[in-house]
């Protein structure tokens, strides 16, 4: 009797045309000029950076493009000191949810330049960009966010976006 | 004191009040999957004057495959906007289930209203490979064999068993396409006889292009309303007198591909056959598929198939199905139907099939 079948491989392979949409677009072509585009609910006025065209809240078309600025607080954040597959930053390394100031919205960033056991709720960071002849559609044209050396924030001006 | 259609005992009567759909196309390069669906919701909440905070729950169907993207239908509510928190649900199926799902919910009495919607894009991948990936993982999907192929299988067991001729389905195709001449939102409309069909090339023997459904970017938006509610919103509603859903086994070689017992079996559920039917909507993507439900649901001549056009006029995917449900709706809110049958499928070959009796007072 030959041995019974346990396992089977079955690879598959299938390749998509991503579309971003019409404000994420916004947003990538502002990462190209070295800006962070977000966009106003027009209902709640709370501020999405990057925004999928539409506030999660109320449901409604956010039309108005908002430019924020180079800084924002790291309102949590992960040390990460796993290695695995395909790693290109050397461990161990610091993962943040960065809120931009004037932004309702995190998003998550590499934060260097701060050894891992000084990182913090509510440490004062700036983006670092890459030089601007690479800038480009992508997050990759932020290299890092780095200390600003400001007085961290209050807890109660990031509390709402844990 | 509000008449409703005779239903089953103990049953709650709920209807189709309103129903939007994006313009079907062919690609939607500009817009995202939210993107899309805002302008659908707002028209489907709009046409009755309502809003979110209108329906107590919300049901959506699609599948993640499509984009290539996970939670995909995560994101989608972002369309809707659901806060404060609300009961919400999804289905990775067509929106046609995702309308049976909120339909129960109604039937508990709980709540009078639901939204429904749905959406799929057949543009960002090769939706032909993406569907292969719906078969069973052990002995069909490793082989990829692509939709259209399966469903050239169907329609070549049909002309084996005698059933039926390429130009019967160059019949079924031509009518479609003529029909989907008066549907705004159709992407593939023309007036074409069958014999000008047969000329063309096969894409897959023995289907002709004409025989294929359009690879079609869309979405679409059910709200669906209980008892007087549903008066309140629609001067004569579309209720759900009956609907059923069956599916067959996953094994394409087990089944007996030139009938459909499901279709046939949802349709009696159903109550199709109980009286008169004017108008039926049927979800049938490849052309000689409207042949097996026209005869699992034993519609007569008389009955007035896909007026809209079918799957044929605009296929999205995951949508194309509740979009039947729509159209079929439509008929009975203008009076031009007092009955009507839609009907949605999932699977390859019609391996699952919803069929829904709306009925107007």
């Amino acid at each position: 009797m030959s041995e019974p079948v346990t396992m089977m491989a079955a690879p598959m392979h299938l390749d998509f045309l991503f579309t971003p949409g019409v404000a994420q677009s916004k947003f990538l072509h502002g990462l190209e000029q070295g800006k962070f585009i977000g966009q106003r609910c027009p209902k709640c006025h709370k501020v999405y950076v990057p925004s999928r065209g539409s506030c999660p809240t109320d449901g409604v078309p956010c039309d108005e493009q908002v430019e924020l600025g180079n800084r924002g607080t790291v309102t949590t954040y992960c040390v990460v000191n796993v290695p695995f597959a395909g790693q290109s930053i050397e461990i161990p390394y610091i993962c943040g949810q960065i809120l931009l100031d004037g932004a309702n919205l995190s998003f998550m960033g590499l934060i260097q330049e701060i050894p891992t056991a000084d990182i913090r709720m509510g440490l004062r960071v700036e983006a670092v960009w890459v030089d601007e002849a690479d800038w480009g559609p992508t997050l990759a044209s932020v290299k890092y966010f780095r200390p600003t050396g400001e007085p961290d924030a209050e807890f109660d001006t990031y509390k709402e976006y844990l | 004191m509000s008449t409703f259609p005779e239903l089953t005992s103990g049953r709650r009567p709920v209807g189709v009040v309103s129903f939007a759909q994006y313009d079907n196309v062919r690609r939607e390069s500009e817009r995202n999957e939210v993107e899309m669906l805002m302008p659908v919701v707002a028209e489907v909440f709009g046409n009755i004057g309502i809003t979110k905070d209108d329906v107590g729950f919300i049901c959506s169907g699609s599948t993640d495959y499509l984009v290539g993207g996970p939670f995909s239908f995560v994101t989608a509510l972002d369309a809707v906007g659901v806060w404060p928190p609300r009961a919400e649900s999804h289905v990775e199926m067509d929106g046609a289930w995702a309308l049976y799902e909120a339909w129960v919910l109604l039937q508990e009495g709980e709540i009078d209203a639901a939204l429904v919607y749905c959406f799929g894009r057949s543009s960002p991948g090769d939706l032909r490979e993406i569907m292969a990936l719906q078969l069973d993982p052990y002995y069909l999907a490793p082989l990829w064999p692509d939709s259209t192929s399966l469903a050239a299988l169907q329609a070549q067991s049909m002309i084996d068993a005698g059933m039926a001729t390429e130009a019967d389905f160059a019949e079924v195709a031509s009518r479609n396409r003529r029909n989907a001449l008066s549907n705004p939102k159709a992407q593939v409309a023309y007036d074409r006889s069958a014999a000008e069909l047969l000329q063309e090339d096969y894409e897959v023997a023995p289907l002709r292009r004409h025989t294929l459904p359009p690879l079609t970017d869309g979405c679409a938006a059910i709200v669906l309303a209980a008892g007087d509610r549903a008066y309140e919103l629609c001067e004569r509603p579309a209720f759900i007198t009956g609907i059923d859903h069956r599916i067959e086994t996953h094994s394409l070689g087990a089944r007996d591909l030139t009938h459909s017992p499901s279709t046939a079996l949802a349709g009696k559920k159903a109550g199709v056959g109980k009286k008169k039917v004017d108008v039926a909507e049927l979800h049938a993507p490849f052309a000689h598929q409207e042949l097996i439900l026209v005869d699992a649901l034993e519609l007569n001549d008389g009955v007035n198939v896909s007026p809209s056009g079918g799957a044929l006029a605009a296929n999205p995917m995951m949508s194309a199905g509740l979009i039947r449900i729509g159209e079929a709706a439509k008929r009975i809110w203008s009076g031009e139907a007092d009955r009507a049958v839609a009907h949605a499928t999932s699977g390859p070959c019609l391996q699952q099939n919803l069929v829904a009796v709306l009925e107007g007072v």
